[in-house]
């Protein structure tokens, strides 16, 4: 059983019968108040987000779902193929159930598909992954302005934040539980 | 910005860049931060209060229904330093201010670390009004101090620190921001969802804001009002919508707090908590406490407005999971 203290962003819980993911979460405690967790949670099986806020001591049934070793294939259209490791079936996910995880997906990234029943309805990624910058603003010498972060496009079209001296072409890693930048790679 | 080591000689392969990159981002504004503590000490000592220092680890923390001390041995690390103060006061020091560390359990968020650092001042002879006025005179000086002027950018918005502040009481302000009656909250138990979700974000967007005269039952330690009983003089100090400090002219009737840190436990058992021993040397020697008024400020959060930071992760060098 999980409490309200134990939310985050990718917990996966039960509600009401039916595996959510929490996408987005927010702690807050007005003075000398209660503990308030304001979510998001995105139902795994329709992909509909729902806004709910949760107090402390509320308490929550874990999702136990079964996860099978898989690689990522490729895309077409806003379908995301994978293969099982262990006995290779191919298996189809839609983008509306990868949520975020689309941002990370590249040609044969090792992933856990997560099943519910017999459905697959979502990907767990390792926590760390290594994508190329396709795009993004060289760095102005002697610029002095605050702005100590620039955007850059990744390989995946997924658009994020990196410190100035990131280059067009270079590798860099991504923390995939929070969709920052996390370092980048020598090669 | 930029730390100094990194050169940024265009084709250079040869540069340096920190691995711990988050830390040598924070630089400029833990720089900053160690100015507006300098400031902070530098107005108070020019008030003529006298800085002190109380245990961080002590026998027992306030009994309070949402406050979670962590413990420490068989003590805990203290949740303010609002106890051994008052015991100063009590014991003749009229004019006092402490910044210290604070620890919090399980309080970790964008605007919450579990250990984090408060400032807390206290005086004698004034109520919970002349605080308000002191919070203003603190928050431009130290404004000052780190070059900034009358009006700051925070959270994508100029908020001018001129004086006066606006001041607006809880009851007006669930008048005017929502459907629901103070009463008919907390009979709902509400008051803590209304005011996070349609009171805060509305505070201090234009000047900061003072919110005051909570629920009695919303001020453990605070004095009621004389002319109303239903209210405690506490206040709260917003701006851009975040909560910055919590300050009330502080009860000193010893028999009447025994009974409300009572009425805390009895509240944290029903909550499923642990309940905490009576705080009772400080119970002894409260009726000794002259009038006074006092005040707790987050230094995190004060360095995360004038830093227009998002979050409180970004004015500390490190938080817990950096660690």
């Amino acid at each position: 059983m999980y409490t309200a203290s134990d939310l985050r962003k990718g917990l996966k819980v039960i509600i009401d019968g039916e595996p959510y993911i929490v996408t987005a979460f927010e702690f807050s405690k007005p003075g000398k108040g209660q503990a308030l967790y304001r979510t998001k949670l995105r139902n795994m099986i329709t992909g509909l987000s729902i806004d709910r806020t949760y107090r402390e001591g509320e308490t929550f049934e874990p999702a136990s779902l079964e996860e099978r070793a898989m690689q990522f294939l490729y895309k077409e259209g806003d379908h995301y193929h994978f293969m099982d490791n262990e006995n290779y079936e191919q298996i189809i996910i839609s983008e509306e159930s990868l949520g975020d995880a689309k941002n990370f997906l590249i040609e044969n990234l090792n992933v856990k598909v997560l099943m519910f029943g017999d459905r697959a309805i979502g990907v767990e990624l390792p926590n760390f992954v290594n994508l190329r910058v396709m795009k993004t603003e060289p760095w102005v010498r002697g610029d002095t302005s605050k702005a100590d972060f620039k955007p850059a496009t990744l390989e995946t079209g997924y658009v994020l934040r990196v410190p100035p001296f990131i280059e067009e072409g270079e590798l860099i890693t991504i923390d995939t539980r929070t969709g920052e930048f996390s370092k980048r790679v020598k090669e | 910005m930029i730390p100094e080591r990194v050169n940024f000689r265009k084709g250079s392969k040869s540069r340096f860049v920190a691995k711990n990159w988050p830390l040598a981002r924070r630089k400029e504004n833990l720089q900053q931060r160690a100015c507006l503590l300098r400031q902070i000490r530098e107005f108070f000592v020019g008030k003529g209060y006298v800085e002190v220092e109380t245990p961080h680890r002590i026998p027992t923390p306030a009994p309070e229904s949402h406050i979670d001390a962590i413990p420490s041995g068989p003590w805990f690390l203290h949740t303010s330093p609002e106890l051994c103060m008052k015991r100063m006061v009590a014991a003749g020091y009229e004019k006092i201010f402490q910044i210290c560390r604070c620890w919090r359990e399980k309080e970790r968020g964008s605007l919450h670390l579990p250990e984090f650092t408060l400032l807390e001042w206290y005086r004698t002879g004034g109520g919970y009004r002349s605080l308000m006025e002191e919070c203003e005179g603190l928050i431009q000086s130290v404004a000052k101090s780190i070059g900034l002027g009358q009006k700051i950018v925070f959270r994508g918005r100029e908020i001018d620190l001129s004086e006066p502040w606006e001041r607006i009481s809880v009851k007006e302000a669930f008048h005017g921001y929502t459907q629901t009656s103070v009463p008919e909250a907390l009979e709902r138990n509400l008051f803590d969802e209304i005011m996070v979700r349609d009171i805060e974000p509305r505070l201090g967007l234009e000047k900061p804001t003072f919110i005051y005269d909570y629920p009695a039952q919303r001020g453990a330690l605070a004095r009621l009002k004389p002319q109303d009983q239903t209210v405690a003089e506490r206040f709260e100090l917003y701006i851009g919508g975040l909560e910055l400090a919590n300050g009330f002219s502080e009860l000193v009737d010893a028999k009447e707090q025994r009974r409300r840190f009572h009425a805390e436990n009895e509240n944290r058992q029903s909550l499923g908590k642990c309940i905490y021993p009576m705080p009772d040397r400080f119970l002894e020697e409260l009726d000794e406490m002259p009038p006074a008024a006092g005040i707790a400020l987050g230094v995190d959060r004060l360095a995360m407005v004038f830093l227009n930071a998002e979050k409180i992760d970004e004015v500390v060098a490190f938080t817990p999971e950096e660690l």
